[in-house]
């Protein structure tokens, strides 16, 4: 069976630039095509910015790596216009169960609460969401957006000056140079781009090995994610199972220290394992066979000068709690809009600095989260294991344990809580919309409130008034009135409200809060404004 | 705000510190400690108070005044 991994999607051709007599400019460079690096060239795209992307490779990425995408992937995908695609394919789950050695300890449920547009997770092979991301894009190029993939485009050299880069490319038809006003280096953990400048990567290294078995079965357990510890078909070790579209399940087993990968990866070897996991007599087919360790580490700061890192290539963690992936689209997301308004000369480039300080503190709450999970599935002393062993104990007979079970902490969006960009709190409403906040969903009757806070800077007002729009150093924030009335479930009462009877909201182009007061004062949110801008 | 209490707090201290004894008894090594780990985390949460609970476990290294 021919899979899509196997085909070409992005064929190398000549490009103009490999005639041009000398070095083409162009606005921005993405190297990686990759979810992270597509994901920012279609949201720079959309913003009329000119963007191309260089990819040493020509195909969706081999095996279906990741697989897990969460609400604010998926309301990120949604203003990137491939939201609706993704949840179509994919496989809805919002459940678990946490078995230790023979017996099932804990079952768990995600977001009971209701009213959102996308839902909690869905899990897609990577290499779907690439195709996805690749299909928006010839969309894009169809109705004229600025954007371009060359395939086979291996970048060799980076040269960096105070106001552009300059590359090195190798192609099949050999090399050529180029140059960008910015790069954005997506281009994974192994990031040639942060070799070539020779930048650093600090971080803890695990020794733990593990294998990835994506398997294709016909099998009636449900769309829930079970992870095994210590379980009878991998004594002392670790074991989870997670379903993927098209009958391919993930399985993970954790293998332990010192082991030979080459040989671990080998059928004969896998297939065993496999069988002691799912019984002997269940019908499978490999997919996709991986061994892998991991790091939870990151790059002191993710912009150097014209050059910015976004995705793997700036920060990894452990796979426990989907916080790879997820947290390099939120780095696009954080990312794009702050480049599009410092490319138009509206802010000073000092906002690029906050897309460092802002994603510096989404990769440090995910490295620690991710860390803490590692620890508690691979505990690294006796008294460590003994802890762990006596919290699996008891959350089988008593409720308070349970919080304490730590299978992977899932990935939730980041508060950029000490973020210069946000202004004092100056509403007594809810904690979740505090300034720094990723919004919330709300439903507004048959539709939701985020599709209206897409892309743009936007004054929220919630019973109360407000003018319909507000120019402040070249950057406009349009209105959306709303009132709790469009709302009957009060769910947008209960998130954007609380205890206040109305509010307004400055909300970012990545739909964060900026400020939030009770009523509109003119001044106060042309502060915010130049605040949110990088201008005070 | 509370504070870890180090003075004398149990309504029966003999009794008490002979049950403790008394779980333990018959148990190898490995169970006994699995019974301890146990233990400390079911008073953990009775206790909850974050910084009641830092304190306990800085009391416990004897490395405090």
């Amino acid at each position: 069976m021919n899979k899509i991994f196997e085909f070409p999607l992005y064929a190398y051709q000549r490009s103009p630039d490999q005639d041009a007599a000398s070095s083409v400019r162009h606005k921005v460079i993405v190297i990686g095509a990759g979810p992270v690096g597509l994901a920012t060239a279609i949201d720079l795209a959309q913003q009329g910015v000119q963007v191309v992307v260089l990819d040493d490779n020509d195909k969706v990425s081999f095996g279906s790596r990741a697989i897990c995408f969460s609400q604010r992937s998926l309301e990120i995908a949604d203003r990137l216009g491939m939201g609706r695609k993704m949840v179509e394919k994919g496989v809805l789950w919002d459940a678990g169960k946490v078995f230790f050695d023979n017996r099932q300890v804990y079952e768990f449920h995600l977001q009971p609460d209701t009213g959102y547009g996308n839902p909690a997770f869905i899990n897609l092979q990577q290499y779907y969401v690439e195709k996805a991301l690749v299909e928006r894009v010839r969309e894009l190029q169809t109705g004229g957006a600025p954007i371009e993939i060359r395939g086979q485009n291996k970048v060799e050299a980076i040269g960096t000056h105070d106001d552009h880069v300059k590359l090195e490319v190798e192609t099949p038809e050999g090399p050529y140079n180029v140059e960008a006003d910015w790069l954005i280096a997506c281009d994974g953990a192994n990031s040639p781009s942060r070799r070539m400048l020779g930048l650093d990567f600090e971080g803890r290294v695990f020794e733990d090995n593990f294998l990835i078995a994506d398997v294709v079965m016909q099998a009636d357990f449900p769309s829930e994610r079970w992870f095994w510890f210590d379980p009878p078909f991998n004594r002392g070790q670790s074991a989870l199972l997670h379903k993927q579209p098209d009958n391919v399940w993930r399985i993970d087993l954790q293998l332990g220290k010192d082991i030979n990968p080459e040989h671990e990866k080998q059928p004969e070897n896998v297939i065993p394992r496999l069988k002691a996991m799912l019984g002997e007599d269940v019908k499978f087919e490999l997919e996709w066979v991986s061994i892998y360790t991991f790091q939870c580490r990151r790059m002191e700061r993710f912009r150097h000068g014209r050059v910015l890192f976004a995705g793997d290539s700036a920060h990894q963690v452990s796979p426990f709690g989907a916080r790879g992936a997820n947290s390099g689209i939120q780095d696009a997301d954080n990312l794009c809009w702050k480049l599009k308004l410092v490319i138009d000369g509206e802010a000073p480039e000092f906002l690029l600095d906050s897309y460092n300080r802002e994603r510096v503190e989404a990769a440090d709450k995910n490295i620690s989260a991710s860390t803490q999970s590692t620890e508690f599935i691979t505990p690294k002393s006796d008294m460590s294991r003994l802890l762990r062993d006596a919290v699996l104990d008891l959350s089988e007979h008593y409720e308070f344990a349970r919080p304490l079970v730590n299978s992977g902490r899932l990935s939730t969006p980041c508060a950029y809580t000490a973020s210069s960009l946000s202004s004092a709190d100056a509403l007594n409403g809810p904690e979740v919309t505090r300034p720094g906040s990723a919004c919330p969903d709300a439903p507004l009757g048959d539709d939701f409130l985020l599709p209206k806070l897409a892309g743009k800077f936007t004054l929220l007002t919630i019973d109360a008034d407000a003018p319909d729009s507000i120019e402040e150093g070249g950057v406009q924030a349009t209105r959306l009135a709303l009132s709790v009335k469009d709302d009957l479930s009060l769910e947008l009462k209960r998130r954007y409200l609380g205890n206040a009877t109305g509010a307004v909201y400055l909300i970012r182009p990545d739909q964060h809060v900026a400020a939030r007061r009770d009523t509109f004062e003119e001044n106060a949110f042309r502060k915010a404004i130049r605040r949110a801008t990088g201008k005070e | 705000m509370t504070n870890l209490i180090l003075s004398p707090n149990l309504e029966n201290a003999d009794g008490f510190y002979a049950d403790l004894v008394a779980a333990h008894d018959g148990l190898v090594k490995a169970d006994s400690d699995a019974l301890n780990a146990r233990l400390v985390l079911v008073l953990a949460n009775h206790i909850g108070n974050a910084s009641v609970l830092s304190s306990a476990l800085k009391a416990a290294t004897l490395k405090d005044t």
